[in-house]
């Protein structure tokens, strides 16, 4: 840590970290839902607690990417932020809109489309705060140094702006309600979010494995060319079957298709700087991450993604258990994994210690792994099976769901050793060294 | 590499680019919404079906069905629920049948998913189930591939 004002992030891992907890504390309770189904089924019914468990999500990681952005571009623009005071009332704002949403939908307060159910007043709060952050970060990369990093982070975070906008439009008719959606759904993950993740991940690797910033730039615009390139159009996959031209279905295809190839570039890329760079840094844990976050997403968002992208295949899978699989494993390999290894990188910089809390950090990365991954192979199986009973056979729904108990008591074991996991990766980043922080202030005052 | 490509080159085949495959996407979807408000011509939505809607968005059926393949995958498809209820031979029928199976909700069956109870006057029900007519009637290109949904 180089600027003081950097120390703002720490509000939005602090929060962002919270929330986490809280997203999969939900998800074990939908687990519990699906194989004991009259669990809380009055008190919490199954639509609630899917609304908290995916708008948790999605905003603890737009709270880290906000924190990455201001621990990060400070570093990058080699000045102080333009105004720390403007981040941290920005932080309290969102926070604020967060807890309102979830208290809200407890008492059945919201709009009812998938993933924004935000009341129309909480979304008009979402973008005032977008504003004042983006202002925040622009202002202050307009009068520090401009690097490809801080380009791509700016470029990606003002698109996560601007598509946030079509959350607004909500024509009656239900086609075109699907088609905007996914502006904001798609064009987010499979697009916007991404150039974060590789700014971000081009920044780690920058200081992790100190290969030349010149090399790590081209990399990072030949990634984040190939994932706009393939992902744009490949927003063609979610136009199948929703009262679309049939044409998309060829674009849709060829162009998801080849959204692989930008996460494998990324997997190359991280391991080729690590390899070429040889530097051993001491954060051994927020290399593990930063190797864990592309590869992960390269088989969740890539590999899972592909799986079922072809017309034909997602004719007999769409909106089974097999999308569910590839949700799961492509948020928390790209986007998930990308949070906590720039909260692993930037957290003993700000709290001043030493990263020696490593190898508690490193347990919670394969323990959390291994949740997601095996969850991931029980939900795979589930839906191939329900593909076929369903799609092929014509078996009713509920009927094919009483056939996929066993996968669902495993998903259900794999997201109680995810939710493990998660306490133990937020404890090794607040905890340790605390005690042991507090008796060197005491006795170095001048610091 | 460094021979082949510049950095300044390749930054600008990424905003070359990206600009040029948004225009064609924005240009395709252009496209769609005008085939789809063709379509509205002869498949209205009419104010009940849009009312509907407003009802399907109210209780958040969504965050556990789906319709046409987008929802929460914990209960029944309801896309084609019109269809499955066997609204195209009688629609008088599916249509009680659909309005009479949400009114006795919550079932209380141990061990069956349960579907919560809620408050929809009868004028309210009606919207809803022309909501999944008109929904039934969009053209899916034939998904899905099973009435089973």
């Amino acid at each position: 840590m180089k600027y003081q004002s950097q120390r703002v992030a720490l509000y939005y891992f602090a929060g962002a970290l919270g929330l986490f907890v809280a997203q999969i504390l939900f998800g074990v309770i939908m687990g519990t839902i699906v194989v004991v189904p009259n669990f809380l089924s009055e008190l919490l019914p199954f639509n609630i607690a899917r609304m908290i468990h995916t708008n948790a999500l999605i905003v603890w990681l737009l709270m880290g990417f906000f924190g990455c952005a201001y621990y990060l571009i400070p570093e990058e623009s080699e000045t102080e932020l333009y105004s720390p005071k403007l981040a941290i009332l920005q932080f309290w704002l969102f926070l604020f809109g967060a807890a309102a949403a979830v208290v809200g939908y407890l008492f059945r307060i919201h709009e009812g489309r998938e993933f924004l159910e935000q009341p129309l007043w909480i979304k008009l709060a979402i973008v005032v705060v977008a504003l004042m952050f983006l202002f925040n970060v622009s202002m202050t990369v307009l009068k520090g140094r401009k690097t490809a990093i801080t380009n791509v982070l700016l470029l990606g975070l003002w698109g996560i702006a601007v598509f946030f906008l079509f959350s607004l439009y909500n024509p009656s008719n239900l086609i075109l309600d699907k088609m905007f959606w996914w502006w904001v759904v798609h064009l987010w993950v499979e697009g916007v979010w991404e150039l974060v993740m590789a700014s971000v991940l081009a920044f780690l690797m920058i200081k992790l494995t100190g290969v030349d910033r010149e090399v790590v730039e081209k990399w990072l615009y030949i990634i984040i060319s190939l994932t706009l390139f393939t992902g744009i159009l490949g927003t063609g996959h979610h136009y199948y079957w929703i009262g679309t031209p049939a044409y998309w279905q060829w674009i849709g295809s060829i162009f998801s298709a080849l959204e692989v190839v930008p996460f494998f570039a990324m997997v190359i890329f991280t391991f080729m700087m690590v390899w070429k760079g040889g530097r051993s840094h001491a954060n051994k844990a927020a290399l593990l991450w930063s190797l864990g976050c592309s590869t992960f997403a390269f088989f969740g968002a890539g590999v899972w993604g592909f799986l079922h992208t072809l017309a034909p295949i997602n004719y007999v899978t769409h909106g089974t258990q097999v999308t569910a699989a590839h949700g799961h494993l492509a948020f928390y390999g790209a986007y998930v994994m990308l949070n906590i290894a720039m909260f692993t990188y930037a957290m003993p910089n700000l709290l001043k210690r030493e990263p020696y809390n490593q190898v508690l950090n490193m347990w919670g990365f394969w323990i959390t792994s291994s949740g997601v991954t095996f969850m991931t192979f029980a939900l795979t199986f589930a839906g191939v099976v329900q593909a076929h009973l369903q799609r092929v056979m014509g078996m009713g729904f509920m009927d094919v769901q009483d056939q996929l108990g066993l996968f669902y008591w495993m998903r259900l074991g794999a997201g109680v050793v995810t939710l493990l996991g998660v306490i133990l990766i937020v404890w090794s980043l607040a905890v340790p060294g605390s005690a042991r922080q507090a008796g060197r202030v005491a006795a170095q005052p001048a610091e | 590499m460094s021979e082949i490509l510049t950095k300044s080159a390749a930054r600008n085949i990424f905003y070359g680019g990206t600009a040029f495959f948004f225009i064609v996407f924005a240009g395709l979807v252009a496209h769609s919404v005008s085939t789809v408000n063709a379509m509205s011509e002869t498949h209205p939505v009419t104010p009940s079906v849009a009312a509907g809607k407003k009802v399907w968005e109210r209780h958040a059926c969504i965050d556990c069905h789906t319709i046409l393949g987008e929802g929460a995958y914990y209960a029944p498809e309801l896309g084609n629920v019109w269809v499955r209820y066997g609204g195209r031979e009688d629609a008088a029928t599916a249509r009680e049948g659909i309005k009479l199976w949400i009114k006795s909700q919550p079932t209380g069956v141990e061990g069956r998913r349960q579907m919560p109870h809620f408050d929809i006057s009868d004028a309210e029900l009606d919207s809803l189930v022309d909501f999944f007519k008109w929904t039934s009637e969009i053209n899916t290109q034939n998904w899905p591939p099973k009435v089973s949904g």
